[in-house]
């Protein structure tokens, strides 16, 4: 078999960003993917883009997030071009709610030691403290007893399986091979590259990206790569079509473009329990209702769990490896709000092999205590 | 047009139940996706809010395609609520709730 310029491990948001930004710059890519029994974290997110929040404690990060958000309309509007595919994104501005006083301080103070800490996000990052009355022209019918949030215009939300499959659909039409049900049981170097072991023979490419989520776990050390990733389920709940609310999305409660409303902001520690517990579910239904009474009487229709993939700092990882030159490891939990940079500037580093030059601050050493 | 298989009409009691407004007796062991299929067949059971025609599919609390109104509560999975004596049924005909 012809040698391709990249084996990607991983069919999810983050390996077809990159297979589809690599692609698009004329390298040959074969993604190998698992099959729908996966854990598949790009399948079971609530589709936000989004800016708050992210990068407190890491200023780089919030950096690149902000910088995503604002190439997401044009990166939407590319893969609609190519594709057809509408993605539902819109970017109207969003609100992380604050359910108390004390959320509501530590949230602000958080923003502004992040501001602090970057001059880029103090010149760029706006955002504002709303209370209950004033953000009840964004979230017409918000709660008695919500007294307030942050607003921020750089929000916004997607459908994340239009996201996906517009990915698929662009990077096939680039000449990007990939293959479902084709798990990778075993990554190594080659004379010439690396090679990849699956049921369905071997695959192999001058270089390989890990874009495994929680499957870096068993793959990632053979290549001296960073293995250590968690679970961290999500619950979500879905109800009944509504009509549009005009409310700006939450990160506790979005409504899509087709009505349902997509209820979900916890965080277990579940193993690899990718189900429901109705205590939690109760739980995200009262709040749901705390935040919007009228939802009292809507009809749930679906809910699901789905397990994030943490890094040990919960800041994205992009891992050049010292020991394979050619191997690297990507990994975050935002891969939806990260998809644009993720196309565009990460593909490109990886493409001239400068991750560690251009993104210093997302490498495995951060992790790293020294070992030997 | 959906019929009952003579094998299955195993003596049942009815029951009356109100498909849009009109008065009739089905079986009590149907559901009301089903007892709407069998009064009504499958087309007009229900129009989605894009519009388009739909149907029960799966009729076992998947598709969600079955949504109707019971006792005037909108968007019901019909394939999974058993008919009762008095019953209220309403088609969905593309109201903005509409699932």
């Amino acid at each position: 078999m012809k040698q391709r310029d990249f084996l990607i491990v991983g069919g999810g948001v983050v390996g077809m960003a990159v297979a589809y930004g690599l692609a698009r710059a004329g390298q040959g890519v074969t993604v190998l993917d698992e099959s729908d029994d996966a854990l598949r974290a790009s399948r079971g997110n609530a589709g936000l883009v989004w800016v708050q929040g992210k990068g407190v404690g890491m200023p780089r990060y919030a950096e690149l997030s902000l910088e995503s958000a604002k190439a997401w309309a044009d990166f939407a509007g590319e893969l609609t071009e190519r594709t057809g595919i509408e993605l539902e994104y819109e970017q109207r501005g969003g609100v992380d709610l604050c359910l108390d006083a004390e959320e509501a301080r530590s949230r602000q103070a958080d923003y502004a030691e992040l501001q602090n800490a970057s001059r880029y996000m103090a010149a760029n990052f706006r955002w504002e403290y709303l209370d209950r009355e004033a953000l009840t022209s964004c979230l017409p019918g918000l709660g008695e007893t919500i007294p307030g949030g942050t607003w921020s215009p750089h929000d916004g939300q997607c459908n994340p399986l239009y996201l996906l499959r517009a990915l698929y659909a662009a990077s096939r039409a680039l000449g990007v091979e990939t293959r479902p049900a084709t798990p990778v049981e075993r990554l190594e170097a080659t004379a010439g590259g690396f090679r990849a072991t699956t049921p369905q023979g071997q695959f192999t490419a001058e270089r390989v990206i890990l874009a495994a989520g929680l499957g870096a776990r068993q793959l990632a050390s053979g290549l001296g790569l960073t293995a250590a990733v968690r679970p961290v389920r999500g619950q979500v709940l879905v109800t009944e079509r509504r009509p549009p609310g005009g409310r700006l999305p939450t990160p506790q409660i979005r409504q899509t473009a087709s009505g349902g409303y997509l209820i979900g902001d916890t965080h277990e520690d579940a193993g690899l329990d990718k189900g429901v517990t109705l205590a939690m579910m109760q739980s995200l239904a009262e709040k749901a209702v705390r935040i919007y009474p009228d939802l009292e009487a809507a009809r749930l229709v679906r809910s699901w769990g789905a397990l994030r993939v943490m890094t040990p700092d919960g800041h994205p990882l992009y891992e050049t490896s010292t020991t394979h030159p050619g191997a690297y490891n990507l990994n975050c939990h935002s891969g939806i709000t990260l998809a644009a940079f993720h196309a565009e500037g990460l593909a490109e580093a990886i493409r001239d092999d400068r991750l560690e030059q251009s993104f210093p601050h997302f490498s495995g050493a951060r992790l790293h205590v020294s070992a030997s | 047009m959906f019929q009952r298989l003579d094998t299955a009409a195993t003596p049942t009691r009815h029951v009356q139940v109100w498909l849009d407004g009109e008065p009739h007796r089905v079986a009590e062991t149907l559901t009301v996706a089903a007892a709407v299929l069998q009064l009504r067949g499958w087309q007009g059971y229900r129009r989605h809010v894009d519009g388009t025609p739909r149907a029960p599919l799966c009729m076992m609390g998947v598709c969600q395609e079955c949504l109707i109104t019971i006792d005037g509560c909108a968007n019901r999975q019909g394939c999974l609520e058993p008919v009762a004596e008095g019953m209220r049924i309403e088609r969905q005909g593309g109201d903005i709730h509409d699932g």
